[in-house]
């Protein structure tokens, strides 16, 4: 438990020395400021506290992922972040989630979650045509510029463009489940999101759907700083450059994707890579 | 096949209360044709056009129709449509998307409650409040009155079709940087109207057949009625009258607007049901 923050500190984009170098890097200072930070996080759900004391850093355009069997709090964990959690209402938090050194509870609610997108475990298009279920987020901002392009753009950088472009006023009910994931990620990343947060956006899809979300995700990575929760420890692989295990509501480990799957400091880490719970 | 004591008495019991739910439902049902076959029997024979285009004759003279009363149920119905349903639609929208905990709820009793009163109680609480500082009966008074009973029912439902909806979608608005508003107007109520239009057309299809809000509010009027400032006939109300009339020809007339009023009613039902249908299929 008291050696929990020294993994949370100074994820560094040095390459790891090697493999057999301990996760606990030295808290020096990062190459560049983390985009996120939790400092004491407690979570509770009226009397259930769903996080414990977490901390942990989110490195500026890379990918974050989070990992951990069902009810370890990682959702909870990201549904702070951009404070969707405040609309559920027993839920209450203790600490600090710092945004760009800003703490996310000084800035307004609204700007903070254009800043910080989301995507949902479940596909939630707009009843809406496919055109407005992207242009959404463009106008309830109001941000100004040609909403075609916008569109556009944005269903290119979600690998959508292709299959959607000659149906843009279709309903968005019409598309399939990984389209509609693809949507939702385009609508989030319409508003030109610093950070985008993913709650197992591809739990609900089949292998090939999950390889496009995959790629498309290391596709905006240059831009975007992505976190992802994900149940699927080979996509928390293939994707992610840091990850975080949680368990009943702590963070267990956080460190370079590589040492957590090969070299794990901890027990319960390695217990559960290895499918031995869980 | 074999059976013990104890077998063939649940199988006896299955049995019994089988019959008895099913002769229940079967009475439920066979109430309601019963009285549309009584009404299109008797008010089908006194249905003629003259019955939407003349006004009732004096007693003695064979005849006439309920065109006034017709024409005053609409205007009442109008009135009691433009107060009761904002009301009741943007207070549901607040039982549903805003409050805190205690509040809605006490309001949610309120509004139960308020449904509840007997109409006849409505109707004196609006002549109090309308028809005594006008000192006169008229569709104003009327309509406020079915709009205070428009007012619950509408709440109820729209809260109903509104709590329906997803939370995912309002929270894909929400993380969209929409405000709680915004979301409201722009997602959750679009992905509800038809469930929303389909409360408000039953409601009003309710209180299209009430009587008693009516009958010291309104009035009735044998004759047509100006504007909304004079003693108005409604459907509801000439039944009333011209069925405790001891003239044949009056009660003939009754059957005739019993069955416009419930044919008006049924369609109403069938138009909300269509468009709840049509939302609820993928667009």
């Amino acid at each position: 438990m008291a050696t929990i923050p020294e993994f949370t500190l100074s994820q560094t984009h040095k390459p790891v020395p090697s493999v057999a170098t301990p996760s606990v890097a030295a808290p020096v200072a990062a190459v560049a400021p983390p985009k996120l930070k939790a400092e004491g996080l407690h979570f509770f759900y009226g009397a259930f506290q769903a996080l414990k004391d977490i901390n942990l850093q989110v490195e500026t355009n890379r990918i974050t992922a989070l990992i951990g069997p069902s009810g370890c709090g990682k959702s909870t964990f990201l549904r702070t972040l951009n404070r969707i959690n405040d609309t559920v209402k027993t839920a209450r938090w203790e600490g600090q989630i710092l945004l760009d050194n800003q703490d996310i509870r000084e800035l307004d609610v609204t700007n903070l979650r254009r800043r910080v997108g989301m995507v949902f475990q479940r596909p939630n298009p707009f009843p809406k045509s496919i055109f407005d279920n992207i242009a959404y987020g463009p106008r309830v901002n109001g941000i100004k510029g040609n909403l075609t392009e916008i569109v556009e753009k944005s269903l290119c950088r979600a690998a959508l463009w292709e299959e959607v472009k000659d149906k843009l006023q279709k309903s968005a009910y019409a598309l399939s489940g990984g389209q509609q994931q693809r949507l939702c990620i385009a609508r989030a990343l319409a508003v030109d999101p610093e950070v985008l947060l993913l709650d197992e956006p591809c739990s609900a899809l089949d292998p090939i759907a999950t390889a496009k979300i995959e790629d498309l995700l290391i596709s905006i990575k240059d831009q975007t700083t992505i976190v992802i929760v994900t149940h699927n420890m080979q996509q928390a692989a293939r994707v992610a450059d840091t990850t975080g295990f949680f368990l009943l509501g702590k963070l267990i480990e956080f460190a370079k994707t590589d040492i957590i799957f090969k070299n794990p400091e901890k027990k319960e880490t390695e217990d559960y890579i290895t499918g031995r719970f869980g | 096949m074999m059976m013990d004591a104890r077998t063939k008495r649940r199988y006896a019991l299955n049995n019994v209360m089988l019959s008895l739910t099913g002769f229940c439902a079967i009475f439920t049902v066979s109430i309601l044709f019963l009285i549309l076959g009584y009404l299109v029997y008797n008010g089908g024979r006194a249905l003629d056009w003259d019955f939407f285009t003349k006004l009732p004759l004096p007693p003695g003279e064979n005849g006439g129709g309920m065109a006034n009363a017709i024409v005053g149920s609409a205007k009442m119905i109008f009135v009691a449509t433009a107060i009761g349903v904002p009301i009741g639609f943007l207070g549901g929208v607040y039982l549903s998307e805003f409050g805190g905990k205690t509040f809605p709820y006490i309001i949610r009793y309120m509004a139960d409650l308020l449904n509840g009163v007997p109409s006849i109680v409505i109707g004196i609480f609006a002549w109090t409040v309308v028809v005594v500082p006008m000192h006169h009966f008229s569709a104003w008074a009327g309509g406020f009155a079915l709009a205070l009973m428009l007012i619950p029912i509408t709440v109820r439902s729209t809260e109903q079709f509104l709590r329906a909806v997803p939370n995912n979608l309002r929270e894909g608005a929400l993380a969209l940087g929409a405000s709680k508003w915004k979301t409201v107007a722009s997602v959750v109520v679009p992905a509800s109207l038809s469930g929303v239009l389909t409360g408000i057309i039953l409601g009003v299809a309710r209180i299209a057949g009430e009587t008693a809000p009516l009958l010291f509010t309104a009035l009735s009027n044998q004759f047509w009625s100006d504007g909304f400032n004079e003693p108005t006939a409604s459907l509801p109300v000439m039944i009333y009258n011209h069925a405790i009339a001891p003239y044949d020809d009056w009660h003939r007339q009754a059957w005739a607007a019993g069955l416009v009023l419930l044919t008006m009613v049924l369609l109403s039902n069938i138009a909300a049901r269509t468009i709840l249908a049509r939302g609820a299929a993928p667009r």
